[in-house]
């Protein structure tokens, strides 16, 4: 097997028409310097995993893809981050729309305090989507089933989503990403808080979601991003060590330090 | 020797007790304090409580009692013709005390009475000296048998952490206590007016003049009780203060806690807060010689008749007076709403004021709800403002620019004065200081259970 040193921050070639680039991109808390020159292509209709070490920055870079780091004080980016080729941090961007556009899940669930309905129809109704009663019926009905959770819940649409489990709650919580229908999902460590059962439904609707949907996974499960990703990027210290094909990640990973982390030395 | 020093003595011991114990302590450890079963400082602090605390019980059973005894032993002396008449008893006893205290050379009485003055200087010399000894050797025995007690495997720590226990129980029960003493004082005295004026009346009566003949021999005219005016002028009042100080302080809060810069909310915050500490007798003449002049003047102006007190102005201070206390409970409960529900809203495009009105505010409603009720009970229950700027007279209006009376402004002039004391009149005061204590206990309990059951939601 041929040890291959290339330098690592140059080690991918850029993929052809990306969804989404990341281009020199540095991100300060304050003085705390979190992302150092990351650069990273997101293929449209794939799932991207980002792993890592525990700190490396892997949702600090996942927030600068739909400008939820803007929400935090004190935070310095610079560099350039695309969406099919135009700098979401330019000003003409409405960061409104951008993130109608990208949508979110994250690690802990976090339905609203209201009903499953309205949970799945929050988006919707705010980005002045539907005109009527039976299109929002419409969009929240085919959101659930998209997530999986429509024949589970059904009967109880006006029940507050609180009183769902932790997976369902997950699942309601990527019903109401999907009903905005945005072209890329950010999904930070959405199975971390959920039992191997739910993760297994969680990690099968991803799959699904592939074939509408752009989407960046990150994980701490080497076993999760195997099963469900198409690329896979490796980060360590703040810096993108290595990208590229989920398989050639895992089975032939060209930096020493990706190695030590999927065989597990170190992380 | 004076309580002071005698105080002063008692601490003293109490200080080297805490050295003697831990000394005892350290020598018996042989320099490894692990071998003893608490920290030195444990034993010193349990010889110190044992010191001083039985010493200060005594002090107090001593000077519960120490009154009674005396006086009892004075009585039994006097000859019977005096304690017969419970008249001539009471005025020698006063004497006898005057006497005492050697303010006596001008009373002409009986040498019996003289007498017995000097005797109880006497006793009350040898009391209080017989306090001083038997004080301090409590104290010192204290010292002794608990010093003695020191060992190895004493557990000093979980003594001085009971006894830290009792006194804790102590101090609640006494506020505990006093809280009761007053509810019952209230109840009581409001039981008493209530025989003599129908409660129906009093609930319901349309008619407040309270102004009953107070000589036998003034033209009686019967007081009215008739509390609606009092309580309507107090809800007008209320309902004012609460215009102003919802909105107002509500969306200063949701500015502060959502929208505002850092560094603004870090100077924002304290402003909002020391208005909440301008005394309310501040707010009053601010009202009273400031707002009632200016809103006189300008309703000339427009051609309204303002009354130069007015229920309007006083509303409008007290609503401004009530501003931090909404503000900062509801910026409170609304700081609890969790961050990851935000995150959720802006993740999907939400903007700012959207996640506000739809998700926080919803979320934090309960919470908001218990502070506002909180706020109305805090401004019924006010009294200095409404006291110098909404004037006395007991009208029966709901129009804000008329002069009007409150349910505690009517107690305050009922009280002022001097007063018969169990006449209608001053015992009506405890009725409506009854009616108040009962609304406001009931709206904070409210409002306490509203703001409780939100909090259950997060946690
Ligand atoms: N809001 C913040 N303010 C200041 N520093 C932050 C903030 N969020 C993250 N950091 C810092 O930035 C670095 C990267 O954090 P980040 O949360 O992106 O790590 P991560 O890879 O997601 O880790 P984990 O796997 O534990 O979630 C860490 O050193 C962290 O301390
Ligand atoms: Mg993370």
């Amino acid at each position: 097997m041929a040890v291959v040193t290339q330098s690592a921050m140059t080690a991918e070639p850029s993929v052809t028409s990306p969804k989404m680039t990341a281009r020199d991109l540095n991100l300060f808390y304050s003085d705390n310097q979190a992302l150092f020159d990351v650069n990273l292509d997101i293929v449209e209709r794939q799932v991207t995993a980002l792993i890592g070490p525990s700190g490396c920055g892997k949702s600090t870079f996942l927030r600068c893809m739909n400008r939820m780091n803007d929400t935090i004080d004190g935070v310095t980016i610079n560099g350039k981050v695309t969406l099919d080729d135009r700098d979401i941090y330019d000003k003409a961007i409405d960061v409104v729309q951008l993130r109608a556009r990208i949508g979110m899940v994250f690690q802990k669930p976090n339905p609203f305090p209201k009903s499953i309905y309205d949970n799945v129809a929050y988006g919707p109704r705010i980005h002045g989507l539907v005109n009527s009663r039976d299109e929002l019926d419409e969009i929240v009905m085919t959101s659930l089933e998209r997530a999986g959770l429509l024949k589970e819940v059904k009967d109880r649409l006006p029940e507050p989503a609180t009183g769902l489990s932790g997976g369902q709650q997950q699942r309601l919580c990527i019903a109401r990403a999907v009903a905005v229908s945005p072209e890329v999902i950010l999904m930070d460590e959405p199975c971390s808080a959920l039992d191997p059962i739910a993760t297994a439904k969680v990690e099968e609707l991803i799959d699904e979601l592939r074939s509408n949907y752009t989407i960046v996974i990150v994980t701490h499960s080497m076993q999760q991003a195997a099963r469900v990703s198409q690329r896979t990027a490796f980060f360590h210290l703040g810096k993108l060590v290595e990208v590229g094909e989920t398989d050639q990640i895992f089975t032939n990973p060209k930096d020493e330090r990706t190695k030590g982390y999927i065989t597990g030395r170190f992380g | 020797m004076s309580l002071t020093f005698l105080l002063l003595a008692v601490a003293a011991l109490c200080a080297l007790s805490f050295y003697f114990g831990r000394q005892r302590a350290v020598a018996l450890s042989g320099g490894r304090y692990s071998n003893l079963h608490s920290l030195p400082a444990h034993y010193g602090t349990y010889t110190a409580m044992w010191c001083g605390i039985p010493a200060l019980l005594l002090l107090l059973v001593w000077y519960m009692f120490q009154g009674s005894i005396i006086e009892a032993m004075i009585v039994s002396d006097l000859p019977a013709e005096i304690t017969g008449d419970s008249g001539r008893l009471s005025l020698a006893l006063n004497s006898i005390s005057l006497i005492a205290a050697g303010n006596g050379e001008h009373l002409s009485v009986d040498p019996e009475v003289v007498e017995a003055g000097q005797r109880l200087a006497n006793l009350q010399t040898i009391a209080n000296a017989a306090l001083v000894v038997v004080m301090l050797s409590t104290a010192m025995i204290g010292l002794a048998l608990s010093y003695r007690k020191i060992a190895k495997e004493m557990r000093a720590r979980n003594n001085v952490e009971r006894i830290a226990r009792y006194a804790m129980i102590a101090c609640s029960g006494i506020a505990i206590l006093s809280t009761v003493g007053i509810v019952f004082s209230l109840l009581f005295e409001a039981l008493h007016f209530f025989s003599k004026i129908n409660p129906i009346e009093f609930l319901f009566g349309l008619e407040w003049s309270p102004q009953t003949a107070i000589r036998a021999d003034q033209v009686a005219s019967e007081g009215a009780f008739g509390a609606i005016p009092l309580f309507v002028g107090t809800l007008l009042i209320t309902l004012i203060a609460m215009f102003v100080a919802v909105p107002v302080g509500l969306f200063s809060a949701i500015y502060m806690g959502e929208y505002a810069s850092s560094k603004f909310r870090a100077f924002a915050k304290p402003a909002l807060e020391i208005l909440a500490g301008v005394p309310t007798v501040v707010y009053g003449f601010f009202a009273a010689l400031t707002v009632a002049p200016f809103l006189r003047d300008n309703g000339a102006v427009l051609g309204l008749d303002v009354s130069s007190e007015s229920a309007l102005a006083a509303g409008l201070v007290m609503g401004v007076m009530i501003i931090p206390f909404v503000s900062s409970l509801s910026d409170d409960v609304m700081s609890q709403v969790p961050k990851s529900l935000r995150d959720g809203s802006y993740g999907l495009g939400a903007t700012k004021s959207e996640t506000i009105r739809h998700v926080i505010l919803p979320a934090a409603l309960p919470g908001v709800v218990g502070a506002v009720l909180l706020a109305v009970s805090r401004a019924i229950g006010e009294t200095m403002i409404v006291v110098m700027a909404a004037g006395l007279a007991a009208n029966m209006t709901v129009n804000p620019l008329q002069a009007v009376t409150t349910v505690t402004v009517q107690i305050v002039t009922l009280l002022v004065g001097d007063q018969e004391f169990d006449s209608a009149k001053t015992l009506s005061a405890f009725a409506l200081g009854l009616v108040l204590f009962l609304v406001t206990l009931g709206l904070n309990v409210f409002a306490l259970k509203v703001v409780q059951k939100y909090r259950e939601k997060y946690d």
